[in-house]
Formats: C-alpha cells, structure tokens, sequence
C-alpha cells in the first residue's frame, strides 16, 4: 500500500490512476493517523517550494514526516517538487527544506532564448548511481519533466540517474530509504510504470 | 537534451471525435475515450483535446469525458473548450489533467490567464491562437472555433498573452488545418522569433517532413498532429496512428 501525502498541491489524481493500472493499492491522504501508519510514502508536488513548506509544516505533516523518514525509515518517494522538498533548501524561496537528502535546488538560468524555462518535455536519463529504483530500466527510457528549477546532491553517490538540458542535473536521487524523481513517473508511460513498480517492491 | 514533443490533437464535438477542414467539415472519427486509449498505447509525447462547440454552445467541459481521458493517459493532457471558470479549471486539473487551453474568453478577460498561472503554474496554462491567412495574405485573429474575428494583431497578441502569463502557445494556422498542405512555417517563425515561452505549431501536417520544418524554419518547441494521425492517408479513410518515433528523431536532429 502506497501512501500519497495530499498537503494540498500536485496532481494526485494521476498519481493514484497509474498505481492502480500496475496493480499496486494506493491511498490519498492528508490524515495525519493514516501518513502515520503507511508502509510507503508518496510525496508529490506542483507549485511554489516555501508554499509547500509552509502547508507541510503547518499542517503537522512535517512532523510526522521526520518521524517516519529518519527514525523508522520508511521507504518515501518525492517527485517533482516533492523530491526538491527532501533537500535542504531551493532558490525558489527562503524556507527550508525537510532535509533529508544533502542537496539543494537551483534556478536553471539560460543566455540564449531557444533554452526556455521550464524544462517541459520529455527527455532522457542516464544511471550514475545503482538503485532499486532503477533497476532493470527499460532502455533509453525516457521521462516527462516539468520544471524551472533543477536538484544539485552534494555527495555522487546520492545521485542515481542525470540529465541534461543546458546542463547536467540530478533527475533521481537516494540517500537510504529516501527517494526523489525529478519528472513525472505518472505520465511517462512504460517508463514511469517501471519506476513505480521498483518502489512498490521496495 | 530535451525532445522535440509531437502531439495529436483531437477535437471532441458533443460525445465524439470529429476533425475539421480549415475549421469546417466535421467529419467523424471515433469515440474519444477509445481513440485516447490507442494514442496511450502509441506512447505519444503529450495529448491535446479540444472541445469545438462548447464555447459557442456555451457549454461547460463535459467533465465526464475528461475524467475517463485522463484514467486512460498515461502522458501529459491538455484540454480547452469552454473554460471561463476558475472552479471549472480546478475541477479539470483535478482530475489529472496537466494543462487548460484557453482561446476565447482570453480575449473577454485575459486576466483569467493570469489567474490559472499564479495559482496552478504557467506551464498548466496554454493560450491557443487561431489565424487565418485572408486574400491579401494578411494573417487575422479569431476566437470561438473560428467563428469570431478579433482586431489584434497576432504577433502583438502572442506577446500580451505571454506577460498575461501563459506557459505556452498553441498556435493554429486555420487556412491549414485538415489541408495536408503542410504547416504555415512563416506564421510560427513570426510568433517565435517575438516570444520566449514554447510554441507548438498546429494546422496542417502531413508528414515527418512537415514535422521537421516546423522546428528547423519556425523554431516551434513542440508540433501537434491532426489529420495525419487519425486518417490513413489524405482522403482516405480513418486509422489512429503515428509517425516513428526514430524517424522523427532523425529528421530533427
């Protein structure tokens, strides 16, 4: 059972619809006694970093979030926003991070105008790092992104897949028991099916 | 290195897909809900779908069609048609689709535009322009599926729009549409050259060719398909499909 933590942004919506497709049950939630008690947990996110801090601290989600992560070590996995969310902080805004992961997220910042911003599109991903999250990844597989800022580890070996677009990025990051994705698992077809499939079996 | 994104765009009239010649003769293709299944299948880059008649039926989304849609998708939605509602707008994203696509009521009140992004993002709101090219070869805005001439010009409006806020631009040359004639590549180049936010050429395409000229002469970010991927071939008859992904690759690279 996968946990999808609603603290009012994102596209649950999909989230849940591709779970389902691959056989795998899920919940949307934004009940603390329910995020309390998940085996897994889904972190999604669209929207503005500090708006989401500020929703997940003040709810008393971030609370029960630390809890689980750090001292019972369940499995979470944040895409898009919800996998900048797990850095230390992002120069979208000034709150911090929940700081699980030792990276932090910057604007990409482009001279010529053929690079817009966001990163919209599909686009490929290479392994840097060996992962249960990755494995047995279909070959070239490819991934929808949606993004105009971009997640820096500090440490290699947190980085498990790059892209690039202008230049080279974290588009999937672990450290132990936390995951981010960059892109959209949830509307990357056989791709993102694959990605999902490997958390459900962590 | 970010890919170039080909998108079919189906056009719902009341409960089923139709598509148009330059914006007329609604010829009828499938149900949407099957016809979305088969592109998900295909693993297409992105879908669009616009509802042609609710802005002049004045007619909300129907909500129920979409719902089934986006439980078939697996790729990124958009959707347009009679959104005029900030609860409506909600309700779409909500039920997993990415993007609203707004044409005429930006003219009533391009503010709406600003609204949808500062609450759901820029990249969930795409403008959509429709032009036709007149007798004088003079390119002319117009909103209601065509229907409605609007006095501005259109590279003036792409520009408004973009500080309005749209994420992106879906731009229709009409006089193309249904034509397999190939897109209007002057028309895209003009409106990229005059914004910074990602144009996806519409009207027109009837071959990875097209698709290619599309993005090397026009500079568009991203093409969308009509004809080419419900028809066989040009007046033949109807076949969802789509062009190889390698052979695309290859032709843009």
């Amino acid at each position: 059972m996968i946990t999808i933590v609603d603290y009012g942004m994102g596209n649950l919506g999909s989230v849940f619809n591709m779970f389902k497709k691959i056989g795998v049950a899920s919940i949307i939630t934004s009940d603390l006694e329910e995020i309390n008690s998940a085996d897994k947990l889904l972190l999604p996110g669209v929207g503005s970093f500090d708006k989401a801090m500020q929703k997940i601290t003040t709810s008393g989600i971030k609370e029960i979030l630390d809890q689980k992560i750090l001292i019972e070590q369940t499995p979470i996995l944040g895409i898009c926003l919800g996998m900048q969310l797990l850095t230390n902080s992002s120069e979208e805004g000034t709150e911090k991070g929940l700081g699980y992961i030792n990276a932090s997220a910057k604007k990409f910042v482009f001279n010529d105008n053929k690079m817009k911003v966001p990163h919209m599109g599909w686009n490929l991903v290479n392994e840097s790092t060996k992962s249960k999250l990755t494995e047995k990844f279909i070959e070239e597989s490819r991934f929808y992104f949606v993004h105009s800022y971009y997640v820096e580890v500090v440490n290699q070996e947190n980085s498990i897949l790059k892209s690039n677009y202008g230049l080279e990025f974290d588009s999937a990051i672990q450290h132990k028991n936390v995951y981010g994705a960059q892109f959209h698992p949830e509307k990357s077809h056989k791709f993102g099916m694959k990605l999902f499939e490997n958390f459900a079996k962590l | 290195m970010l890919l170039t994104r080909v998108i079919p765009c189906l056009l719902l009239q009341d409960d089923s897909l139709v598509k148009t010649i330059n914006f007329k003769k609604p010829g009828y293709i499938g149900d949407p809900v099957n016809t979305a299944r088969i592109f998900n299948e295909l693993e297409v880059d992105e879908l669009a779908v616009l509802d042609i008649t609710a802005t002049n039926k004045k007619r909300k989304p129907n909500f129920k069609i979409l719902s089934e849609l986006a439980n078939e998708c697996f790729m990124p939605l958009a959707y347009g048609g009679g959104i005029c509602d900030f609860e409506d707008a909600k309700k779409i994203f909500q039920i997993g689709i990415e993007k609203i696509i707004i044409n005429s009521y930006a003219f009533e009140r391009p503010a709406f535009i600003t609204e949808l992004a500062e609450h759901f993002g820029n990249q969930a709101v795409v403008a959509s322009i429709d032009v036709k090219k007149n007798l004088f070869g003079k390119y002319q805005v117009y909103s209601n599926a065509g229907n409605k001439k609007q006095k501005v010009d259109v590279v003036t409006w792409a520009q408004e729009i973009e500080k309005f806020g749209a994420g992106e631009i879906l731009l229709t040359a009409i006089h193309q549409e249904g034509t397999w004639k190939g897109f209007d590549t002057d028309l895209i180049k003009s409106i990229t050259d005059a914004v910074d936010i990602p144009v996806i050429a519409n009207g027109g395409a009837s071959s990875i060719n097209d698709i290619g000229k599309a993005v090397k002469q026009g500079n568009a970010s991203a093409v969308s398909l009509g004809s080419m991927v419900v028809y066989q071939n040009k007046g033949m008859g109807v076949l969802v499909n789509f062009p190889d992904k390698i052979k695309i690759e290859k032709t843009l690279s």
